[in-house]
């Protein structure tokens, strides 16, 4: 049994026959070829997976593909526009805010998330509001330092 | 001329930071079919059968492969890092719950998990042996008894140092204190699982695989011992790698399936790993029983250590250590400090466990060393009353005892520990700390303070003692220049987030005034690189590291040779500097790199004995491990009511001798400090006493997030290492090894009012209340 889930990914819209039980990270990934982000542990722990779904970070692990139905979904690959890197993407690069890179696209989608609705966090709000995911090789401190950076580069922001 | 030496901006991060990194899962080819693992529910219980047929029905199962099938291929049992053999599918008995007992290929990834589900396994179950300390107990159920004429859970035993000198200085000590303490079972958890493509090609007959390694050549040479495809018919392609910490060391069961996967269906396959199974059956760490015992002098002076070690392998011994080293690098236990003697004993058993012992950040097991001295060193200053920092002060090694052979015969190659410490404690403020804690301590506020020093040995390692499975644990590197200046590097190591192909350029560009944005490093193929031995043990810079420098080295050598030619001067007239050879005394005459690679290239006559192009190849052989070292401060509060432990600051300064890019260096280092907050606070895989593991996923198996972890407060002190060709020692571990013994302390410094003098980790609010309360937990072992 499949069902149509027609969804819009990062402005484009797609329609794919699924099976109900399909979860939306391997929709993105194994449907769509959007390998960007990543599967980590099958439990909402990790984080790994974050996407943004209506505008709002969601753990794609634990998603359906399904409730993804006629709903918007943003990815990392959305990030860089026309070819200018968003300014978290380029908070992570300035400040060493990722190593294997594996965790990298849910902790900036996230970032991003936080900075539209607050531009200037403090550290603590930064450190609460990524707490929901995992990390194994930074320590978070300069993924914290990264999305300041971040805060204070804003008017590079692509639109 | 440091062209390339310093902060630098990582070249791979432009792909990450895109989602455009290659991890073994996005790795997609035509006709791809998926694999899952059937994995035993029972810790010990022996197979009466294994019903495939409704599973094979399945339509869109391609094949079922139990351990009878690889038993015509001579596939079922595989050899360990250790020599050991361990069960690719079980066929006989399963000996930890998680093993794995059956493979499904299917036409994807959730059809296969569905196969799974219609393989019917009747299971007799037997007694399982869970607790280390029962394994050599008389009645203690056998886990191997699939190795002829054993008798017993017994591994191996292994000793270091001098017994008898050790027995003599306890005996005459003016004071000796023992602790029994537990290093628990923790996993790598590295976010990105395990896996493997494999795609075998029958008409070539060549065997593809793009897997989680961090040693691609060591698992081409073991595919090729294993499998019966010739070593040169195999290639290892190790992509991005989403983290590793030794996870990724060992040759797990469900590659092999794979690999039998697509040979036996002629597509490729990819199996990649869940959480559970990451953390339930691929090698945990530690899982090290130790007593320590010292003998020290009144006036604080420490004499001798002493130590016995109980060592849980788990059900088959997959450890990953050199031949001569089962315990791995134990025999450092020695510490930071000068003894008069020393003595370790290590016994390690079977267990109804899953296997390994290899690894997170290990630094082969002197994690555990470094724990058990620096944790023994807090419990001779609590006994003697002396200030931890201070007591640590006065048995440091000085600096004019380097080089320095410690009494289990590792010789410390450089250092200057007080220099360390007193910088740590500075930072931290240690004098006035220590006054602030008095006074909370008055008003009932519980704060720790705690102090680790350590000294790892790292980048293993020269050939002559040090291999696994009999390869030497030397490092080959090739460089090219192009005719218009630009190069190649090709190493063998095997980055896991750590930036080689950043921190390799920047080696090369320094040796040769190049730009490193003009060193491409290749990495990660085992058909585009050299053979060696992987990454591990912090062993890429200390090993790859000096071949890289001398490599380039080679090539300044040549180009040193062809730049007299252009220059009509004799080679020894030449001096370097800048980027430059030069005519002695007329630098306005050098020659860059680049201009001397395309005359190299050119039409230009060569002098006698130069074959034209600037390219070489190096096999490193390291004459000693590298000795980074260190010292940590870790401040605490606990909440006496509820046991919460918050670490309010971290202050770490690393010694690793030259610092290649201080950024990426920095960056280790913070990683390795969250690792130790999450060992000493958190993380542990432990078991109920049937044998059911109680960590098998991330609700479990607790891992630091931001807000366990503070703002690091990070210090530098350089002493280069004299044998390392640019004074490099490694760092990939140092925090890894040396934070946790810091944070304990700091704990049971805290719990000083309630006369705590240890507690086992993880110490988690339970734990904490209930050494409060005088009766700490065991931790490896739920007991109702």
């Amino acid at each position: 049994m499949t069902i149509r889930v027609a969804v819009t990914v990062n402005g484009r819209e797609y329609a794919r026959d699924v099976e109900p039980r399909l979860l939306l990270i391997h929709f993105l990934r194994d449907e769509l070829g959007l390998t960007g982000s990543h599967w980590g542990c099958d439990t909402s722990n990790c984080g790994s997976c974050v996407v943004w779904l209506d505008q709002r970070p969601v753990k794609a692990c634990t998603v359906l593909a399904a409730m993804a139905d006629g709903r918007s979904v943003r990815t990392v690959e959305d990030l860089e526009r026309d070819g200018q890197l968003d300014p978290v993407q380029q908070g992570f690069i300035e400040c060493h805010g990722l190593q294997c890179g594996f965790c990298t696209p849910g902790m900036m989608m996230t970032a991003r998330w936080l900075l539209d609705r607050d531009p200037d966090p403090a550290e603590a709000e930064i450190r609460e509001v990524l707490s929901g995911q995992v990390c194994r090789c930074t320590g978070y401190e300069n993924i914290v330092r990264s999305v300041r950076w971040a805060a204070e580069h804003a008017e590079g922001t692509p639109k | 001329m440091t062209t390339g030496y310093g902060r630098m901006l990582r070249k791979e991060d432009q792909r990450f930071v895109r989602g455009q990194g290659t991890y073994v899962d996005d790795v997609h080819l035509p006709g791809m079919l998926y694999g899952a693992v059937l994995r035993s529910p029972h810790p010990h219980a022996r197979i009466a059968s294994i019903d495939t047929v409704a599973a094979e029905a399945h339509p869109k199962v391609k094949a079922v492969i139990t351990g009878e099938t690889l038993k015509e291929r001579n596939l079922a049992w595989m050899p360990t890092l250790s020599g050991d053999t361990q069960a690719v599918l079980a066929t006989d008995k399963v000996r930890f719950q998680g093993q794995e007992v059956a493979f499904v290929v299917a036409e994807d990834h959730y059809a296969a998990r569905d196969a799974l589900e219609l393989i019917d396994v009747e299971y007799e179950p037997l007694p399982a042996v869970a607790d280390a300390r029962r394994a050599l107990d008389p009645d203690a159920p056998l886990v191997r008894d699939d190795l002829e004429g054993n008798t017993s859970n017994h591994i191996f035993d292994w000793e270091s140092g001098d017994a008898e000198r050790t027995d003599q200085v306890f005996r005459d000590a003016e004071i000796t204190v023992s602790q029994d303490m537990l290093y628990p079972r923790v996993h790598p958890a590295p976010l990105e699982t395990c896996g493997i493509v494999a795609d075998f090609n029958r008409v070539s007959g060549k065997l593809t695989v793009w897997a989680t390694s961090q040693a691609p050549h060591a698992h081409r040479t073991l595919y090729a011992m294993v499998s019966g495809v010739p070593e040169h018919k195999i290639r290892v392609v190790s992509p991005d790698i989403g983290g590793g910490f030794g996870n990724k060391v060992p040759i797990y069961p469900g590659y092999l399936c794979a690999i039998t996967g697509s040979m036996l269906t002629g597509r490729s396959v990819k199996w990649v790993e869940d959480r559970s199974e990451n953390l339930m059956s691929t090698c945990f760490a530690r899982d090290f029983h130790m007593r320590g015992e010292l003998a020290a002098s009144r006036d604080g002076t420490i004499r001798a250590v002493r130590v016995t070690v109980l060592a849980d392998h788990g059900a088959f011994n997959g450890a990953a250590q050199p031949t001569k080293y089962p315990a791995g690098f134990f025999g450092v236990f020695t510490g930071s400090y000068d003894l008069e003697a020393a003595h370790c004993q290590v016994t390690a058993v079977y267990t109804n466990k899953a296997p390994g012992g290899v690894a997170y950040s290990c630094s082969f097991r002197i994690t555990e060393a470094v724990y058990l001295v620096e944790r023994m060193v807090d419990v001779l200053a609590f006994e003697l009353n002396i200030d931890p920092a201070e007591l640590r002060m006065r048995n440091l090694l000085r600096p004019e005892q380097f080089p320095y052979t410690c009494q289990t015969g590792w010789v410390y190659d450089s250092g200057d520990y007080p220099k360390t410490l007193r910088l740590a404690m500075d930072m931290a403020g240690y004098e006035k700390l220590r006054k602030e804690q008095q006074a909370e301590r008055a008003r009932g506020h519980l704060i720790g303070i705690g102090v680790s020093f350590f000294t790892e040995a790292v980048g293993a390692g020269p050939r002559k003692h040090m291999d696994i499975l009999g390869i030497g644990m030397a490092d080959g590197v090739e460089l090219r220049v192009h005719p218009t200046g630009t190069a190649v590097l090709r190493i063998s190591v095997q980055s896991q987030g750590q930036g080689h192909e950043t921190t390799f350029a920047q080696i090369v560009a320094e040796e040769l005034g190049l730009s490193p944005d003009d060193v491409e490093v290749v990495h990660g193929d085992t058909d585009r690189t050299p053979f060696g031995l992987g990454t591990y043990g912090s062993r890429s810079t200390p090993v790859s590291g000096a071949a890289t420098a001398i490599v380039a080295r080679k090539v300044r050598e040549r180009a040193r040779i062809v730049a007299a030619a252009m220059l009509e001067a004799d080679p020894g007239d030449l001096d370097w500097a800048d980027g430059r050879w030069f005519v002695k005394g007329d630098p306005d005459s050098g020659r860059t790199i680049g201009q001397i690679a395309m005359a190299a290239h050119s039409s230009l006559e060569l002098p006698e004995g130069v074959e034209g192009q600037l390219d070489a190849i190096c096999v490193y052989n390291p004459p000693n491990l590298t000795y980074p070292f260190g010292a940590y401060i870790c401040v605490v509060d606990v909440d006496p009511g509820t046991g919460k432990v918050t670490v309010r600051r971290f202050i770490a300064v690393d010694d690793c001798g030259v610092r290649i890019n201080p950024m990426i260096v920095e960056g280790q280092v913070h990683g390795g400090l969250a690792d130790g907050i999450g060992m000493a606070l958190m993380e542990n895989i432990a078991f109920d006493t049937d044998g059911n593991c109680l960590g098998g996923s991330f609700m479990d198996y607790l891992l630091p997030t931001s807000l366990e972890c503070p703002s690091w407060e990070l210090g530098a002190t350089v002493t280069p290492s004299p044998h390392h060709p640019i004074g490099a020692k490694g760092v990939g571990e140092s925090a890894t090894v040396g934070s946790p013994p810091a944070v304990v302390n700091a704990v049971i410094d805290a719990l000083r009012p309630y006369r705590v003098r240890h507690a086992d980790m993880p110490l988690t609010p339970a734990q904490v209340w209930r050494a409060i309360q005088g009766r700490p937990f065991r931790t490896d072992l739920a007991i109702s």
